[in-house]
Parts: C-alpha cells; sequence; structure tokens
C-alpha cells in the first residue's frame, strides 16, 4: 500500500534553532499516527509545514505521491488535508453553523452571479451546504446541533470550541486529518468520549489521521502507531508499547511521568 | 427599582469630580469661542431674537456638562441616593465654572491682543460674549447663564423620569424642528400647507417665540400622553410569530419604499437636490461597506472608483471630450463603466490586496491620490482635460424623461434605482458562499486561508464589487454636475464616506443608509450643502467630533451589525447570555457529574 503521504528529509530552522532537522515521515492510508513528544519538541511546526503556514529549509513533503511543497495554504486544503490548531481559532463571531458552511467553501464552485440571480443551482448549492453542515455537527451528538446552531462560536465552553475545530475541519472534505492536541483542556471524561469519537473518524468517515496529544492514554487508546520527537529529531518511532518503553523517550520526558507531560 | 438611600447633604459634593467636569467645560466653551463658530454660526436664527445657531453652539455644552456630572455610574450592590437639591447645585458649579471661562476669556480678549495666531480674538468675539452690553455684563451674565445651564442639565435626573423625558424631548424637538426649517418648509410648501410654515417661523427665518412656546406645550403633551405606548407597540412586535413578523416587516418597508419614492414629487428644489446628494453619497457608503464591513478591507482610496465612473461618462458622452467622444447613451455607458472600474479595481487591488491592516490602508491612501493626480496631471491632459476637466456631459436620456443637473428630482430617481441595485447586490452576497468567506477573512485570514479559502481571490471580488458600486455614484455625479474636474474627487470624498460607513454601522445595510441620510443630509458632503449649510468648514470638526464620540461610545454605529457588536462587547453578550442561561457549561456539568 503506497502512503497517503511522506515526508523525506525536512528540515526547518528559525534563527539559529533547528525545529525539526531531516524528518522522515510517513502515514498509509487508514492509518492513525500520533505525534508525541516534549513541549517545543517542533509537533506544531510539522503540522505547520504540511499546511503551507511555514516553509521549510529543505526536504520534501509528498501527498499521494506528488510534492506539496510551495502550495499555498488554501491549495493544500484543496487537495485533501485539513487540520485543527493547538491554541483553537474559530470564527468566534461566526455561528456554529457558519463556522462549518464557510468551510466547505472550496468544495462548492458558484460564485457571485449565482447569488445575485439566485439561480436554481446556487439555491441547491446552498441546501447542500447547510445539510451537509448540520450532518457533520450532528456527528458530536447533541452537543453543537439544536438552538446552539445559530450562537456565535464564543459562546461555546472550551471542550466545545475544539469539537467545533474537528467539525470544521471535516467539512472540508479531507483524506488526511491532522488534529494539534484534540483533547487538551478536556475532563477525563470528555477525552474518552472524544477518542471514540477519533476512532469513528477513520471507521466511517474514512479519514486518515495524524494526531499530536500529550494525553498518553488517549494516544495508546487510538494509535496504530507512535513518533516521539524531541528538539526536532524523531527519536523513536513503533507501536506504543514499543515507544514507551523506549529508554531514549523516557529520558526525553526527564522523568516526567508520561501521563501529565503537558 | 432599587431601593434609595435619602438625598445627601446639599454640601456633601465630590469637590474633585466638580472641577474635573467644569474644567472641561471651561475648556471647550473656549474652545469653541476661539475657533470663531458663534461669531460665524450667528446669522442662522433659530428662534427669533432669542437664539441664534451661534449661541447654541455655546449652551448645550454646560447642559450636557451638568448632566454627565450629576449622572452616576449604578452598581449592582451599591445603594445610590436619591437625587436632591445637592444635585442641582453640583450642575450648577459645573455650568458655573464653565461660564467662568468664557467670562475670563472675555476680560482677555479686553485687555490683550492675541490675534495674530488666534484669528478670532477679536471685537467681533468679544461682542457676542458680551450680548453688544460691554464687558462688566458679559462677565456676569456667563456666569449666571452657566449655571442655569448646568442646573438645567442636572436637574433632568432630579425631576421624575417622565417629566424629564418629556422636558428633554420638548428641547431636542424645539432645535430639530429650528434646524430642519429648510426641509420643512419645503415639504409643507409641497402640501399647500403654507399656513403652518407661516405660523411657525417667524418672516426672516427662525421659530418665533409664541410657536417656539406652542410647540414645547404640544411635545411636552404628546410625549407625557403616548408613554409607554412605543414599549407597547415594541413588545406587540415581539410576540409576533416568525411569519407574522415578516409580513409585517415587509407591509413597513414597503409603505417606507413608497412614501420615498412620492416624497420627491412634494418637495422644491433645494430640497431634492439635497436628496439626490444623500443618494449619491448612500451609494457610496453601500460599495464601500462591502469591502470595509463586509470583508474587512480598510481601503482609504475609494474615492478613486467614483473618479474612474465619473470619468468613463464624461469621456464617452460629452462632445466636449479631448480625447475621444463618441457620446454614446448612458445605457451603454454604463456597462462600459463597470467594465472600467473593475478593471481598475483588479490593477488598483492586485498589488496591494496581499497586506494587511495597516499597510493596506496607507498604500491604497496613495493610490487614491494618485489616480487624481493622474487626471490633473498635464501628462494625461490630452485625455482627460487636466485641471479644465471635461465638461458639457449631456442629461441622461430615458426615453420618457431627462435626468439632468437642471431637475434635482429626476436625478434622485435614477440614484434611488442604483442604490436599489446596491442594497439587493450587498443582501445577496452578504448571504452566499462568497459573503461567508468575507466574513471569515475579516474574523481571522489566516486560518480563512487554512480552512481552504483563497483569500487573495475572495478579497479583490469585494474591491471589485466595491469599485462598480463607486463608479455608479461616480456616473450619476457626472451626468448631474454635468462637467467633472479633478477636484470633485479629494481624499475628503474617501474620508468622509468612511466616518459615514463607522457612523452608521459598519456591515449592516440600514445602518450605513442611515449614517449617510443623517450625515450627509445634515452636515452635508465635501463639497455639497447639507441642511446646516451655515457650518461651512465647521462640517469637518463635526465629522471628526462625531467619529471620535461614536468610536468611544457606541464603536459598532447608530444601526449595529449583530456580529460586530458581538465582536465588541463580548463580555456583555455573554454575561447576558449567563443571566438567560442559554451559555454553554457542559465542561462544568461533567465534572461534577
Ligand atoms: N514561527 C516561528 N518563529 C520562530 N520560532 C518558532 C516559530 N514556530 C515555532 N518556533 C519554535 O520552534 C520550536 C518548536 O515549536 P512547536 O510549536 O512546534 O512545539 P510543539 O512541539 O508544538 O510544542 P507544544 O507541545 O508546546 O505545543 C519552539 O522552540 C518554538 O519556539
Ligand atoms: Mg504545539
Amino acid at each position: 500500500m503506497s502512503p497517503v503521504m511522506s515526508i523525506r528529509d525536512l528540515t526547518v530552522s528559525f534563527g539559529g534553532l533547528n525545529a525539526l532537522s531531516d524528518l522522515n515521515f510517513h502515514v498509509d492510508e487508514g492509518e492513525i499516527v500520533s505525534v508525541i513528544g516534549p513541549n517545543g519538541a517542533g509537533k506544531t511546526t510539522f503540522f505547520n509545514l504540511i499546511t503551507g503556514l511555514v516553509e521549510p529549509n529543505s526536504g520534501d513533503i509528498l501527498f499521494e505521491g506528488e510534492s506539496i511543497l510551495g502550495l499555498d495554504p488554501y491549495q493544500v486544503t484543496e487537495i485533501g488535508i485539513a487540520r485543527t490548531f493547538q491554541n483553537v481559532r474559530l470564527f468566534p463571531n461566526m455561528t456554529v453553523l457558519e463556522n462549518v458552511m464557510v468551510a466547505q467553501h472550496c468544495r462548492t464552485h458558484q460564485h457571485a452571479f449565482g447569488a445575485l440571480l439566485q439561480t436554481k443551482a446556487f439555491r441547491k448549492e446552498e441546501r447542500e451546504i447547510r445539510e451537509r453542515a448540520e450532518e457533520v455537527l450532528s456527528f458530536f451528538g447533541t452537543r453543537l446541533i439544536g438552538y446552539r446552531l445559530d450562537q456565535p462560536a464564543f459562546v461555546l465552553s472550551y471542550a466545545n470550541r475544539r469539537r467545533l475545530e474537528i467539525a470544521r475541519a471535516m467539512a472540508t472534505q479531507p483524506r488526511l486529518l491532522l488534529l494539534d492536541e484534540p483533547v487538551a483542556g478536556m475532563n477525563p471524561k470528555e477525552s474518552v468520549e472524544l477518542t471514540n469519537l477519533i476512532g469513528r473518524l477513520r471507521s466511517e468517515w474514512g479519514f486518515t489521521i495524524v494526531m499530536i496529544e500529550h494525553d498518553m492514554g488517549v494516544v495508546r487508546d487510538v494509535s496504530d502507531r507512535v513518533v516521539v520527537l524531541d528538539h526536532g529529531v524523531t527519536i523513536a518511532q513503533g507501536s506504543y508499547e514499543e515507544v514507551s518503553n523506549d529508554p531514549q523517550v523516557i529520558e526525553a520526558y526527564l522523568g516526567r511521568p508520561a501521563q501529565d507531560a503537558s | 427599582m432599587n431601593e434609595l438611600a435619602p438625598p445627601r447633604q446639599i454640601l456633601d459634593q465630590d469637590w474633585r469630580r466638580v472641577l474635573q467636569f467644569g474644567g472641561l467645560c471651561a475648556l471647550a466653551l473656549v474652545f469653541i469661542a476661539l475657533i470663531g463658530m458663534p461669531v460665524q454660526l450667528d446669522t442662522r436664527i433659530l428662534i427669533r431674537r432669542h437664539l441664534s445657531l451661534g449661541y447654541l453652539s455655546l449652551i448645550w455644552i454646560p447642559i450636557i456638562m451638568g448632566y454627565l456630572v450629576s449622572k452616576e455610574l449604578v452598581l449592582e450592590g451599591i445603594i445610590s441616593a436619591k437625587k436632591g437639591p445637592r444635585d442641582l447645585l453640583t450642575g450648577a458649579l459645573t455650568g458655573m465654572i464653565g461660564g467662568a471661562g468664557l467670562s475670563l476669556l472675555a476680560v482677555l480678549i479686553n485687555n490683550y491682543n492675541l490675534r495674530d495666531p488666534l484669528l478670532n480674538w477679536s471685537p467681533q468675539t468679544l461682542e457676542q460674549l458680551n450680548f453688544g452690553n460691554g464687558i462688566g455684563f458679559g462677565i456676569g451674565i456667563w456666569l449666571l447663564i452657566g449655571a442655569a445651564l448646568g442646573i438645567f442639565g442636572s436637574a433632568l435626573h432630579v425631576l421624575p423620569a417622565l417629566t424629564a423625558k418629556a422636558v428633554g424631548t420638548a428641547l431636542l424637538a424645539v432645535i430639530l424642528v429650528s434646524i430642519l426649517e429648510t426641509a420643512i418648509t419645503d415639504l409643507l410648501q409641497g402640501f399647500r400647507l403654507t399656513f403652518v410654515t407661516d405660523s411657525l417661523y417667524a418672516k426672516r427665518g427662525g421659530l418665533s417665540v409664541v410657536s417656539t412656546i406652542v410647540l414645547i406645550v404640544f411635545v411636552m403633551l404628546v410625549t407625557v400622553l403616548a408613554a409607554g405606548q412605543g414599549e407597547a407597540l415594541r413588545e406587540k412586535y415581539d410576540a409576533l410569530d416568525e411569519p407574522k413578523r415578516k409580513s409585517t416587516n415587509l407591509t413597513l418597508s414597503f409603505t417606507g419604499v413608497i412614501i420615498l419614492l412620492l416624497l420627491p414629487l412634494f418637495l422644491g428644489k433645494i430640497m431634492n437636490e439635497l436628496l439626490a446628494n444623500v443618494g449619491l453619497f448612500v451609494l457610496l457608503a453601500l460599495g464601500l461597506n462591502i469591502v470595509v464591513g463586509l470583508a474587512g478591507i480598510l481601503d482609504l482610496g475609494y474615492v478613486a472608483f467614483f473618479a474612474v465612473g465619473g470619468y468613463t461618462t464624461a469621456v464617452l458622452t460629452s462632445p466636449n471630450s479631448p480625447w475621444i467622444s463618441p457620446e454614446l447613451h448612458f445605457g451603454i455607458v454604463i456597462l462600459i463603466v463597470i467594465v472600467a472600474a473593475a478593471i481598475v479595481g483588479l490593477a488598483v487591488g492586485a498589488p496591494v490586496i496581499r497586506m494587511r491592516g495597516d499597510y493596506l490602508a496607507i498604500v491604497t491612501l496613495g493610490f487614491g491620490e494618485i489616480i487624481r493626480l493622474l487626471f490633473l496631471s498635464d501628462w494625461l491632459a490630452p485625455y482627460f482635460g487636466g485641471a479644465q476637466g471635461i465638461t458639457n456631459i449631456p442629461p441622461v436620456d430615458l426615453g420618457f424623461a431627462e435626468v439632468k443637473g437642471s431637475d434635482p428630482r429626476s436625478v434622485f430617481y435614477l440614484v434611488i434605482f442604483f442604490c436599489a441595485v446596491a442594497i439587493y447586490v450587498s443582501w445577496r452576497l452578504q448571504g452566499s458562499r462568497l459573503g461567508r468567506a468575507w466574513m471569515a477573512i475579516r474574523e481571522d485570514e489566516k486560518v480563512a486561508e487554512a480552512m481552504g479559502i483563497n483569500t487573495v481571490n475572495a478579497k479583490l471580488m469585494a474591491f471589485v464589487v466595491g469599485a462598480i458600486l463607486a463608479s455608479f455614484s461616480g456616473a450619476v455625479f457626472a451626468a448631474k454636475v454635468g462637467s467633472i474636474f479633478p477636484s470633485s474627487f479629494l481624499i475628503l470624498v474617501s474620508i468622509i464616506i468612511l466616518v459615514v460607513v463607522i457612523v452608521g454601522g459598519m456591515g449592516n445595510i440600514t445602518g450605513v443608509i442611515v449614517g449617510a441620510v443623517v450625515l450627509i443630509g445634515v452636515l452635508g458632503g465635501p463639497k455639497q450643502p447639507g441642511l446646516l449649510q451655515e457650518l461651512g468648514t465647521f462640517k469637518l470638526l463635526i465629522y471628526g467630533a462625531l467619529l471620535i464620540f461614536m468610536m468611544l461610545k457606541r464603536p459598532e454605529g447608530l444601526v449595529p451589525n449583530a456580529r460586530r457588536s458581538h465582536e465588541l462587547h463580548q463580555e456583555e453578550f455573554l454575561q447576558d447570555a449567563w443571566l438567560k442561561g442559554i451559555v454553554d457549561d457542559d465542561d462544568e456539568e461533567e465534572v461534577t457529574a
């Protein structure tokens, strides 16, 4: 099976700081891969590189066999990579529904003329956008639908904002989903619930998932494979059991119990 | 209603506050006197023999200050004292300090000569402050006037609520009716009700004393009798269910449109001219609203597109056009104008649209000027006539009627047509895929791009739509004025439209229209007189002051866009939501669960 995404010798530095050096990475169709590592290890930078927000110094990123280096962020989304942000970045004054509707931008086509003439095609597409948005939102049970649909996003609780971020990423209809610390700030019960949902994202929606996570419980429960970064270098790679017993990994976390590494 | 503590002792004053507000009052009064407002506006009579616009420019200050100084912040859990004589004294003192400022100014003008830097350090100003009765009278009278006005202002808190409301409304009515004299006279004339005008206003302008009193009594009576009716209506409206509310809205707006369309028939030339000018600015404001309000692009060179519309029309219709003069029909010209505006919009937009915020604002400011200077330049004079401009632009021939400057009513109808187009375009785009993309860009451009929106394209689109609407305004402007010069397209036009959009309510179609009607209608455009044409150059001062005031007190504008007021008042909104119990507290529930 050819990998959905593979990364070769990716290096980036900010000033003198090597945020990532010679990173090699791949993710196969239908896999869930977790990226872990101490704070400042370069995990978010890794996502920023993939989504075109940061330019690498050298190396290459292949998505379905083609290089995506140099694409603008919106083009990266267009070819099927969606992400969430570690520090939740919703459109706070747009409603829950609008947040998800706007994310379908690159999958829809109607232009100004359709809107001005209110063509059939335009109205059909609007209806579909709305239906798809509601479908995506109902993935989270009743938490984001009903009266919530028309509330501005800033009213939401922290956990619901994280859910909405995931919903927004889902709405772009990606093949590869990048989740940056999806359960950060959630209580244990909510973490478990979201862990299950991440599993369903693969089984029901068919996404391939790369996830950055500090919560080892979550990592253990969902990942097929774990990649450990430290100071921009891959120090271990393998199943959860292999990685969690790796002496280098234990050292990287410097005696901190892995469970609350955040 | 909160329980109130008994009134405080009369001398139990917050002296610092009194000094502060008094000082502010004095400063404001002296400032206004020194910029020459009272003298220059003295010719406009509001109440015959008793009040001119000049004096009004002074006396409103102590009233407001008296009102503000005795107003108290009502905080949860703090029992405020009942208002009483103590507060009247607060107001009186504040006003008196203000009056003292003017007295001091009078004395200084009397004894020293600072005419050199301060142009209005003049005998005329002194005369005005003295009421022509000598310096001694002047000093005394301003202390008295200040105190009296201060008391009046603070009394609004002391009087029972309904009385205060009646007095306030009556005062406003008097000011409005006297300020709107031209408009009202004109309107009543149209309805053949000249006898009302004759009894309302004195022969040489201004309300007569008798009619002032009648007006005050009448308005107070109406306020008292109609008390609560407004809220009752509102409640009734809120109680309507969705389809009924929609049909009510429809009926209301339909009536509004009919009135608007019939209105010009009853108005004279001057008022129709005013309406036409207001319409041109409504059109501009609607266009800029798409750029600034919806897409969040701060374009300070918007006038450029107004100019493109104007010049394209001039070149294509005028027989005097120095370059080509095909003398096309306006209907064809408008199509070409759309294309020209779109091209210029893309040409100006493409290089600047990638910039963010402040940089973009400054660059567009530059582009706006560049376009004007190009039209002015000798280099392009063979094409656009340089400073001489292009004259002799023919009227618009609609077949059944002609639209020309000498018949402002026809211009108004043409403008209204384009405004309707602009409103439709704004409304439809707002609720479309493109409109949502603009919203997202306004919220967070980086994230919008990461969510798959081609931000450059979306923003260019806003730029172009805005440009086209502005060019419509330019085209009508050219046909209305009949000639076109680079000096019609000063940077000031951009600024004023922006102020209109901000004050009216950015991102809200109604708000922008209200802003344009109120500001352009009353104060006037950069070169177009409003109802208060005596204001002359003070107009700009007032625009500036108004902008600052709105930014401080009501940044969301007169008629705010719901989203924008959330944005500016997130805290309050959240608190409200808490009280209504709709806030999202899932997390806490589950922690306790
Ligand atoms: N745009 C940037 N400019 C300069 N330095 C940056 C930039 N982005 C990241 N860095 C630096 O790169 C390093 C890696 O940052 P990154 O955000 O990828 O860490 P992380 O692994 O996501 O950490 P955390 O667990 O705290 O989220 C840090 O030292 C950070 O300060
Ligand atoms: Mg991170």
